[in-house]
């Protein structure tokens, strides 16, 4: 048989690896089709809603539930009382602690849930909420971390008072939740003792709360008849929350069927387990009856996970002419009043570890600290693997302030600092295997693209400018190297609550040659069924348009721990590629026997198997599909379907190199992005429109966290941002403009050398921007000053600085 | 965010709408485009049994430019003064500051007389009434009457109106003065003012007065008075006396103060040019 198409056309038409393929999601979302957790409607559904405490600490006296019940369309009104015979008014965390699903005698933050009013509809639910009366009594509040652990320091949690071991080790205070070390303390001060040159500052990444446009809610459905529960929700690990909701619950896992619907961005804030997901499953085996919960905006800026909060410590040291020789950094980690931080269990302050950066230096030491204090528990990893944009900001900070020290430019001393690309595998001092990396590379071409030394010369001019009087705005130039620590993890030293954290993606070819291919992850907008398609395309060869793709119902969708910390690709992209080779290695043995020749006489060509030498005697994958379900192949079982688990041998290590220009007015502190460059490597390119997109939507995050969302508390431990108003998430007119760009320099371990992208520009744009800032008053003597860098706070700066005459 | 219960009511004649509030008193109140009011009532903040929907009641919007003077209904949505070129033409103040008062879809749905008649310090449009010395036409029980923007701020949603009577037109005398701006700073798109002043300048003549600075709008005689004799930091000087800001999420009163003087500065700066 003659083929008509040239191998390129073959190619482009399975819109494989490499392809800018338009996002399959699209076409639903664009037109209004999702399908999210409150799109859910089923007959006689009911709706639960929380009773929230004003107060951060006070003991709760009494709650009458008596004028709630009362209200019209109230049907029950649950507390820790009603919970407690059912061993669920409190729940394990996701951090070896527990946490109150209903106030069990106090409460701990401001918002957290006391009760939980269920009614016929949502209108009456919010009724009955203003109707149920609690008396509480109010306790001293703790909101800074470092009082919390002073001696006379008020016990928070009194449920554990006393206590001498944690979750994590010994613990020496009653707000004092673990220690973590890492790396070398003694080595590290030696360094630290003998360097020409030390600089010492502390960095400080405030609280801040990943805020996806959706907020987190569920739907549980308990079937009397099955015994069966099916919950609908907001999932970010379907699996895990199907596990955890059997364990906690006594339900038999079987009888449990969890379902991730689309999902309107998670960014860590959708991982954890949430009281309302207990109270709603509760409160529909208690009605048999459907009921739906689902946060408002305040809820989920005042109670859902929040992300940061680290207070960083740091002393770098360094020869007089910049080669780094030790780095030492003591974290002081507010979690709030739980600890409900989503990290792999050995990973108390996730991969912070990972905070020597794009550096080789040689010794390091890292301790952290996590504290109890009267906020919202989570401690999430928000658009990033578990703590890396702390750990990112804290090293390209640290190189900033010792730039200034040694009077040095930064871009300089981050070049002669480099891993160089022959150091890997490279070894760091705080125990990771880098996998590879080019930084130099990446780092010549991004001051290349942007006119580095133009860029200096034109902010020296400015500076001058300013002094005359002839102008009131200075220029920044914000540098970041950023190097990542993603694909958690290895089953050996990565699980959580006890589950390792592999991945999976089970594939079935269709006799026709279409297919359909389930994965343990689950999208919440990165676009896996455009792109996962397009891994099975280039593996199999069969069109991307060709393969539908399932993620989130654990009924259907083989076992996998989620979506967050960029692992989809790295793990669950690693599994389909595997699975598709276990696909295409049956397929050989099918399509030799077609052509009649031995196994390995035929060879992969795009979408066939043609014969060695013999080009135009092929059967393609199109044909060989069929085949598997109507011929009777000896030794062969009819089918084509593969499943893979894949457990990564190491992490992937993505990185890149971002650079910002911002004009700063100094009398205003209005800031403007004249220009953000990211050159970011990912390792192998899946789809490059997507990754833009990542890139875009990654660093609009970024610029949002630097510039000033936050969530802040007053002395009384008020939440002062639950709104849109004052929680910042800009618009498109905020928005800065992006140019991209890339280097790729493969994962080796990858099976596709793919590394994840979609939280590298939230870890790379945050010390970006702020280090723009940084730049431009270093002139004038500043070297730090916290985030997020709102007008006020620019302001000061500027004041403090003496530069307002 | 969800409402407590209410009932609605969408009367014909402004007669009927003052029926309704006079029988309802205190638990009675106008919506106009609800872009304020609502969200207070979501927050539970604003606990009313009736809402009396002005939409249906027709006359109380459109823009009449008359001889000396503009009448705006106070129906008219802060779209429409963005739209109307004639407007733009006689006051290009408005215009000026309409566009910088939250995003598109507020104002198509949010008026001018919800925008003054709310008493939200955090308003631009108050502000600039009081530059413009415009006039607020109220209608209740006993009939019509007139009251000056620069009279109608109390306190923070206190106003001179009594809660039966409705506000129907606002009159603005058109300025001679060529001058004009309204500059405005704030956080993102969608925000109140950190900071917003209003200035007008002409031969001899000025008006300043400033948004979000106090619990009032502030429009300062002593102030404009400097201006209009050519005197930029006394003008400066006399508003930031006037001024009374409060720390919130935008900044301490320090900054607010700051910013205050320098956004007037850039506010007369810009007046100035327009003036020559
Ligand atoms: C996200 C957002 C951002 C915003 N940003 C800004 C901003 O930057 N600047 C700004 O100025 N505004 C801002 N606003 C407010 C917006 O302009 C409102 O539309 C306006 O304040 C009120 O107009 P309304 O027609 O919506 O009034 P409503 O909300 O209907 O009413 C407001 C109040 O005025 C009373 N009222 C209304 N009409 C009359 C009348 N004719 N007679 C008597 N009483 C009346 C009502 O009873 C109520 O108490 C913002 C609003 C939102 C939601």
């Amino acid at each position: 048989m003659k083929d008509e198409i040239t191998p390129e056309d073959r190619v482009a038409n399975l819109k494989g690896m490499g392809s800018s393929r338009k996002r399959v999601e699209d076409v639903r979302f664009t037109q209004g089709k999702g399908n999210y957790v409150d799109d859910i409607k089923l007959d006689g559904m009911l709706f639960g809603d929380f009773v929230r405490s004003p107060y951060a600490h006070a003991r709760v006296k009494s709650v009458n539930k008596e004028a709630a019940l009362a209200v019209p369309g109230v049907l029950a009104v649950l507390t820790a009382e009603d919970l407690e015979p059912l061993g669920l008014h409190w729940m394990p965390t996701l951090a070896g602690d527990k946490q109150m699903v209903l106030a069990d005698g106090k409460v701990l933050f401001q918002g957290q849930e006391v009760a939980y009013v269920v009614a016929t509809d949502r209108y009456a639910a919010a009724d009955g909420v203003e109707a149920v009366v609690v008396e509480y009594e109010e306790l001293p509040v703790v909101v800074d971390p470092f009082k919390a652990l002073e001696p006379d320091a008020p016990i928070l949690r009194e449920d554990i008072k006393d206590r001498t071991e944690g979750a994590h080790g010994p613990v020496r205070h009653n707000n004092h939740i673990f220690t973590w070390e890492q790396g070398d303390k003694d080595a590290t001060e030696a360094a630290l003792a003998e360097a020409d040159v030390v600089a010492e500052e502390m960095i400080y990444y405030h609280r801040t709360h990943p805020c996806p446009l959706e907020t987190c809610g569920c739907v549980a459905s308990m079937d009397k008849v099955t015994g069966k529960l099916t919950l609908w929700g907001t999932f970010q690990a379907p699996h895990a929350i199907r596990t955890v909701v059997s364990l906690i619950s006594g339900i038999a896992e079987h009888n449990i069927r969890v379902i991730s619907p689309d999902i309107g961005g998670g960014f860590g804030n959708k991982v954890g387990a949430y009281a309302g997901y207990v109270c709603s499953v509760v409160a529909s085996i208690v009605t048999g009856k459907p009921v739906k919960w689902v946060e408002d905006r305040m809820e989920n800026l005042m109670s859902t996970a929040f992300a940061r909060d680290y207070w960083m410590k740091g002393r770098i040291a360094a020869t007089k002419e910049g080669k780094i020789t030790g780095l030492w950094c003591h974290t002081t980690a507010d979690h709030g009043g739980f600890d409900a931080c989503a990290d792999p269990t050995k990973f108390p302050a996730g991969f912070m570890n990972i905070c020597t950066g794009s550096y080789d230096i040689p010794t390091a030491y890292l301790a952290v600290d996590g504290v109890y204090t009267n906020k919202a528990p989570g401690g999430v990893a928000y658009r990033c693997s578990f703590r890396v944009t702390e750990a990112a900001y804290f090293i390209e900070r640290m190189i900033e302030v010792l730039a200034i020290k040694l009077n040095m430019d930064a871009a300089e001393l981050r070049r002669i600092n480099f891993i160089r690309k022959d150091q890997f595998p490279y070894q760091s001092a705080l125990g990771w295997e880098y996998d590879s990396g080019d930084y130099h590379t990446a780092w010549e071409k991004a001051l290349d693209a942007v006119g580095y030394d133009a860029l200096r010369a034109e902010q020296a001019q400015r500076l001058e400018d300013f002094k005359a009087g002839k102008t009131r705005k200075l220029i920044g130039i914000g540098l970041t190297h950023f190097t990542e620590i993603v694909g958690a993890g290895p089953v050996k030293n990565c699980d959580i609550l006890g589950l390792g954290m592999f991945d999976s993606c089970e594939i079935r070819i269709h006799p026709t040659g279409s297919a359909i291919a389930r994965l343990g992850t689950i999208s919440q907008g990165q676009g896996h069924a455009t792109t996962f398609a397009q891994i099975i395309a280039s593996e199999i060869g069969l069109p991307a348009d060709d393969i539908t793709l399932e993620e989130g119902d654990t009924d259907t969708a083989p076992y996998g721990l989620g979506t967050y910390g960029s692992r989809s690709t790295p793990v669950a992209g690693a599994a389909t590629a595997m699975a598709a080779r276990k696909i295409r290695a049956k397929a050989q043995m099918i399509a030799a026997y077609l052509l009649e020749v031995h196994d390995d006489d035929v060879e992969w060509d795009v979408d066939r198997f043609a014969v060695k030498g013999a080009p135009e005697r092929f059967k393609t994958m199109k044909e060989i599909a069929f085949a598997a379900y109507n011929q009777a192949i000896p030794g062969l079982e009819p089918g084509l379907e593969a499943v893979s688990y894949y457990d990564p041998p190491n992490m992937t290590y993505p990185f890149g190199a971002y650079i910002c220009v911002m004009e700063i007015d100094v009398d205003t502190g209005e800031t403007e992005v004249r220009s953000f460059y990211a050159l970011d490597d990912c390792g192998t390119r899946i789809n490059p429109m997507i990754i833009d997109g990542q890139i875009h939507g990654g660093a609009t995050e970024g610029y949002a966290i630097a510039m000033g969302q936050e969530i802040a508390y007053d002395e009384m431990g008020n939440n002062k941002s639950a709104t849109l108003m004052d929680f910042f998430l800009p618009t498109a007119w905020e928005t800065p403009t992006y140019t991209t760009d890339f280097t790729v320099t493969p994962s080796p371990h990858h099976p596709i050398g793919a590394k994840g992208v979609g939280e590298s520009p939230n870890v790379g744009s945050v010390p970006c921007f702020s280090n723009a800032v940084h730049d431009a008053f270093r002139p004038f003597g500043l070297v730090q000053s916290h985030m997020p860098h709102d007008h006020w706070r620019i302001w000061k700066i500027a004041r403090d600085l003496g530069l307002h005459g | 965010m969800i409402p407590a219960g209410f009932e609605y009511h969408r009367p014909a004649d402004i007669a009927s709408a003052i029926a309704l509030l006079q029988q309802h008193g205190d638990e009675a109140r106008v919506i106009a485009g609800g872009h304020s009011l609502i969200p207070m009532m979501k927050l539970r903040m604003a606990d009313l049994s009736h809402l009396v929907d002005l939409q249906g009641i027709s006359g109380l919007s459109g823009i009449t430019i008359g001889e000396g003077s503009v009448s705006i209904g106070a129906m008219t949505t802060q779209n429409a003064l963005i739209t109307d070129a004639a407007l733009a033409e006689a006051v290009p103040i408005l215009r000026e500051a309409a566009l910088q008062i939250a995003d598109p879809q507020v104002r198509y749905l949010g008026t001018v007389g919800g925008n003054v008649a709310n008493g939200d310090p955090g308003n631009d449009m108050p502000g600039l009434m009081q530059c413009l010395d415009a006039t607020y036409t109220l209608v209740g029980p006993d009939g019509e009457r007139q009251v000056a923007a620069r009279d109608f701020y109390e306190a923070a949603y206190f106003t001179a109106r009594e809660d039966e009577e409705i506000l129907t037109a606002i009159t603005i005398p058109i300025p001679a003065a060529k001058g004009y701006a309204y500059v405005k700073q704030k956080r993102k798109i969608g925000d109140y003012a950190t900071a917003a002043a209003a200035v007008l300048l002409g031969e001899g003549f000025a008006s300043v007065a400033m948004t979000n600075l106090a619990d009032t709008p502030v429009h300062s005689d002593a102030a404009s008075a400097a201006l209009a004799e050519g005197d930029v930091e006394g003008c400066v000087r006399e508003a930031l006396q006037a001024i009374d800001p409060q720390e919130d999420m935008r900044g301490p009163i320090a900054f607010k103060k700051h910013v205050a003087g320098v956004i007037l500065r850039r506010a007369i700066t810009k007046a100035q040019e327009r003036a020559a």
